[in-house]
């Protein structure tokens, strides 16, 4: 018997592993659309530390 | 022996990953996406899409933790009922230290990554509903007492508040009445169930209603419930969730279950077996048309709101 037969086992963990896999890759995904989402509905803030950059404010909203 | 043979034993137990996902009660999954997105979609606030497809998920995933972690508890009595002897843990695909690994790490997660996408109420609430079922069910109360199954219930009626919570940020009577539809319509259709199938969990030391407090006091329960559920699925249809077509669809179905645990409540065990629980079975099918029927409704009312349709 050769190493290298393809016992059953290995098709077990084969789609284990591809299965691991793209739950993975789709979580990477979901978090990607989620910041897209996020940044899109959060108007007016500054990449750097999240706060409202002033100049950006309505003169009448800052008075 | 040789290592050899040592080797392959291992081998022959390794899950597959479908063994994994089963841990989660893909079943039980579905109604809870599908009660979820109705309390999330009927809500007054809007939702971005991303941000509810992505909450539905977690929420998914909370509840398939929340199964992990109960076929990690309840794996003795898994073992000796036959319904459940051919789950992964029973039937020794899966080790029982893996589901609680399993049902620890994606409970956090989901929790975490709820709050992260929608809010921490409903994130909180997720986490309140895993702590329930595996805590205050599983390990508490459902050996203890043959209200298990209302108990239980509890636990599965929470999704469409969570859903309501993501996208209010709260709580409201709206969700409230949704959470009891749910509860409220559990018992009914599972003793139902218990009438004409033959469980074995007195053998596993579970007291259910049936056995404790007899069939006659088991049918008398589903009546009860069932005027309950009623009372609950109309004063959902005066709120703003509801509207003349949720009314209409909840008072025929109302009508129908009512009339069909009256049918239960009235004959006995002899009367059942001459027909081979013919009333039961109809009533236990009804059941599960029944709340698919109601949420369904609830979002047809949200549905037509944009045509000036929905709604009171």
């Amino acid at each position: 018997m050769s190493f290298r037969k393809e016992h059953e086992i290995h098709k077990r963990r084969l789609g284990r592993n591809v299965g691991v896999g793209l739950v993975l890759g789709a979580f990477i995904v979901i978090v990607f659309g989620l910041t897209i989402a996020k940044v899109n509905n959060g108007g007016q803030v500054q990449g750097y530390d999240h706060s409202v950059e002033q100049t950006l404010v309505p003169a009448e909203a800052s008075e | 022996m040789s290592d050899v043979t040592i080797n392959t034993k291992v081998q022959e137990g390794e899950a597959s990953f479908g063994d994994y996902f089963a841990l989660l009660k893909p079943r039980v999954m579905s109604l809870v996406v599908f009660t979820a997105l109705v309390g999330l979609l009927v809500a007054p606030v809007g939702v971005h899409p991303m941000v509810a497809f992505s909450s539905i998920l977690f929420i998914a995933v909370g509840g398939g933790a929340s199964g992990a972690l109960n076929m990690w508890w309840d794996a003795d009595i898994d073992r000796k009922m036959k319904r459940t002897k051919t789950r992964p843990i029973p039937s020794g695909k899966v080790e029982e230290s893996e589901a609680l690994g399993l049902g620890l790490t994606l409970s956090a997660f989901a929790v975490v990554m709820l709050g992260l996408a929608a809010n921490w109420f409903a994130a909180g609430l997720l986490a309140f509903t895993i702590f329930f079922y595996v805590v205050v069910y599983s390990m508490w109360l459902k050996r203890l007492t043959p209200q298990n199954i209302v108990i239980g219930g509890a636990a599965g009626a929470f999704p469409p508040m969570i859903g309501w919570a993501v996208a209010t940020g709260g709580v409201s009577v709206e969700s409230v009445l949704m959470f009891m539809i749910t509860f409220m319509w559990t018992p009914p259709h599972f003793w139902a169930l218990a009438l004409f199938t033959k469980s074995d969990y007195g053998d596993a030391g579970v007291p259910m209603l049936t056995v404790t407090h007899g069939r006659k006091s088991t049918r008398k329960h589903i009546l009860v419930y069932t005027f309950i559920l009623a009372a609950v699925c109309l004063a959902a249809g005066v709120t703003s969730i509801g509207g003349p077509f949720y009314m209409t669809v909840a008072v025929v179905m109302n009508v129908l279950f009512i009339r069909g645990a009256f049918q239960i409540w009235h004959r006995d065990d002899e009367a059942a077996e001459a027909d081979n629980y013919m009333a039961e079975r109809k009533f236990f099918k009804l059941s599960l048309l029944f709340l698919f029927v109601h949420f369904g409704a609830l979002m047809g009312e949200a549905a037509l709101a944009p045509f000036g349709l929905g709604g009171w």
